[in-house]
């Protein structure tokens, strides 16, 4: 077992979790600020539950949207790129562990990473 | 600093302060705790603390546990919720007021942690310290029962995680804390999916949040960095108890 090569598969997620973040904040800060520009003085209803549409709940539909340029979109996006950055961390995992040749781990790492993709695509 | 995540704060304030319903209140926050865990993870990386092995491990069990609280969600009310809550913060206030100390290992390694490769070396003062982890059932339990309560809550549930990995596994806190941060974020994205689908996660809501969190704990780093910790420490846990006591007042009283 090798500590360096270790240390290198954590520093690299670090330093991918650092550039998604960043790269999550932009985008919603842009979302955002359309979305004001837009909708500036109104009021929105969130004392109580609405259902919502699809535009900002299915994945393929926040891309949709986002792709119109719809501010909500927009944002929607962002905030699945933030969500997106735990999963890579994972995915970074899966492979990292299959390069360091830990067969134990790369499978751990599958079972999390399988887990994960369950919760985005099972119920819709 | 404090050892708690934004989502303990921000869900009593949108739920009591500005009256939004708990279930987007909930997404928010849980939008928030992977902006924290996510931002935080950086600095974190550069010590070296954290098990990356540990840590997958255990996110087997927190991210199961982040589906079924994540599912519960939907089955039970928003009063409960809200009581469940109160407890969960009254019990977080408790723990960041108790500081964490290395216990001393003592015994025979676990013989599963072995073959799981649970250990690791940390560098203190110049030479490594090594450590292998105990009691690794009782951990991998504990971390279902705190990914079930971040999934049903919408927060992090670090305090519950850092207990399992102090108490049961016997970590160096150090090694424990910075290993916890990164579970974070996976287990809330666990149940992010789930919220998402459910529609819990409303953009224009979420917004103002994950940015007002990015940009407080690249504030609040600084600024704690000048200040006494024990002052912050009491301070922030009379806020917590308070704002608890009021989340299980307007549960029990059928206001949430």
């Amino acid at each position: 077992m090798s500590g360096k090569k270790e240390h290198g598969l954590e520093m690299a997620m670090g330093r991918m979790l650092q550039i998604g973040v960043t790269l999550a904040a932009l985008v919603v800060l842009i979302g955002g600020v359309l979305y004001l520009a837009q909708n500036g003085g109104t009021q929105r209803d969130y004392r109580h539950f609405h259902d919502a549409t699809p535009a900002t709940t299915t994945v393929s539909g926040i891309v949709a949207s986002a792709a119109r340029f719809d501010p909500r979109g927009i944002m929607a996006f962002g905030i699945l790129l933030l969500i997106a950055t735990p999963v890579c961390r994972v995915i970074f995992g899966v492979v990292g562990f299959a390069v360091l040749r830990d067969r134990l781990y790369t499978l751990i790492s599958l079972i999390v990473l399988s887990v994960l993709l369950f919760s985005f695509f099972s119920q819709r | 600093m404090t050892g708690l995540g934004g989502g303990v704060v921000i869900i009593p304030v949108l739920c009591l302060l500005f009256k939004v319903d708990i279930h987007y209140a909930l997404g928010a926050s849980l939008v928030s705790v992977i902006a924290t865990s996510s931002g935080a993870a950086a600095a974190y990386v550069r010590d070296g603390f954290s098990n990356i092995r540990i840590g997958m491990f255990l996110e087997v069990a927190t991210t199961l546990g982040a589906l079924l609280g994540a599912y519960l969600t939907a089955k039970v009310s928003g009063n409960w919720i809200g009581v469940i809550f109160g407890l969960v913060l009254l019990y977080s206030a408790w723990a960041s007021l108790h500081k964490l100390h290395d216990v001393a290992h003592a015994g025979p390694p676990d013989p599963l942690a072995l073959r799981l490769d649970l250990k690791g070396s940390f560098p203190d003062n110049g030479h490594e310290n090594e450590y292998v982890a105990t009691h690794v059932p009782a951990a991998f339990g504990i971390m279902f029962g705190a990914g079930t309560l971040s999934g049903l809550l919408g927060i992090g549930s670090g305090a519950v995680k850092v207990l399992a990995m102090d108490y049961a596994m016997k970590l160096p806190f150090k090694v424990s804390t910075t290993t916890s941060n990164f579970m974070i974020g996976v287990t809330a994205a666990a149940s992010a999916g789930i919220y998402l689908g459910r529609g819990y996660v409303l953009p224009s809501l979420a917004m103002p949040v994950m940015l007002g969190v990015l940009v407080g704990s690249l504030v609040g780093a600084r600024v704690l960095a000048r200040t006494e910790v024990k002052t912050i420490r009491l301070g922030f846990a009379a806020v917590i108890v308070a704002l608890g006591a009021e989340m299980i007042f307007n549960g029990v009283t059928g206001r949430l």
